[in-house]
């Protein structure tokens, strides 16, 4: 069982995905922006930082690298694809998921440990929460305003695809307190805080984020 | 050489944090009487030739593509006179 993490110009959490996702038993893989061979692996994660110095809009480059093009084609067919916080950026750059992360409503860079609702544990990167588990993980981001369209919210309402949501007071102005949300399969998952950071006591506030890479190696036998 | 002009903005319902943080800037400057300061992008794209209409619609479908993000802004395009 093979996770691939992509490493961007300006990636900064690409060494703890990795690490995250051996943590979980997987064998992690390291992969290259400017490489569109996915080496084999059965699930991809895109992790937190600021590609490409987050020019433009954060994820728009990004999201035009060679990489990208295989990631969204076997996206369609069902490979298990987490962005966290910048690779939540770049998903929704990618139109693999709907919507778009704007700037904190607080103007400030938000960095925190975060209580979390898991309300779909149906996904690749969530089944291994119990339905409406409440965890803590870190979160930490300058463009992490989750914003959409009413009618855009209201499906993804409607279709259980809020993964997580903030519990608390909103750290960020995220439409709805929305802090992670699937495509329509499932396969496909955006999340703003960093799981990563919470996969041993020694680094992190918990160990809560662990489920995500526990999950996706389950989803990955099981299919 | 022929110059296009791509400004984009925030669509109006979305909030613009940048602009609330320069609105802020006015007023502490004792600049009085501003209702609102919005942010935006302006690219200007120079052209190796003459802007032609497929050369500009080829700009437009960048500014769709890359430019502009159609969830969150808009854009406006126009070709500047030759200066």
């Amino acid at each position: 069982m093979k996770i691939g993490v992509v490493t961007f110009p300006g990636s900064l959490d690409d060494a703890d995905a990795r690490r995250a996702a051996a943590v979980a038993g997987a064998e992690a893989v390291a992969l290259w922006h400017g490489d569109a061979d996915l080496h084999g692996v059965d699930a991809v994660i895109l992790p937190g930082g600021f590609s490409y110095g987050d020019y433009l809009r954060a994820g728009a480059i990004s999201r035009f690298a060679p990489v990208m093009e295989t990631v969204i084609k076997k996206a369609g067919e069902g490979l298990p694809v987490l962005g966290i916080c910048n690779g939540f950026q770049v998903l929704c750059e990618a139109h693999l998921l709907p919507g778009a992360l704007i700037k904190n409503h607080v103007r400030k860079f938000v960095c925190k440990d975060q209580p979390l609702r898991i309300e779909n544990n149906r996904t690749a990167w969530t089944s291994d929460y119990d339905a409406n588990h409440e965890i803590t993980i870190v979160l930490k981001n300058q463009d992490g305003s989750y914003v959409a369209d009413e009618a855009t919210l209201d499906r993804l309402e409607g279709e259980g695809r809020v993964v997580a949501r903030y519990l608390g007071q909103n750290p960020n102005g995220s439409y709805r307190d929305i802090a992670g949300i699937s495509n329509e399969r499932g396969n496909v998952v955006g999340l703003m805080p960093h799981p990563e950071h919470c996969v041993e006591t020694l680094t992190g506030p918990s160990t809560d984020g662990l489920g995500f890479f526990t999950s996706v190696l389950k989803a990955v036998v099981a299919s | 050489m022929a110059r296009v002009v791509v400004d984009v903005m925030l669509k109006p319902e979305i909030l613009d944090p940048q602009g609330k943080a320069v609105h802020g800037a006015f007023g502490r400057l004792g600049f009085d009487g501003v209702a609102d300061v919005r942010q935006g992008k302006r690219f200007e794209i120079t052209l190796e030739g003459e802007a032609t209409e497929e050369r500009v619609a080829e700009i437009r479908k960048a500014a769709d593509t890359l430019l502009a993000n159609p969830v969150i802004e808009d854009y406006t395009l126009h070709v500047e006179a030759d200066r």
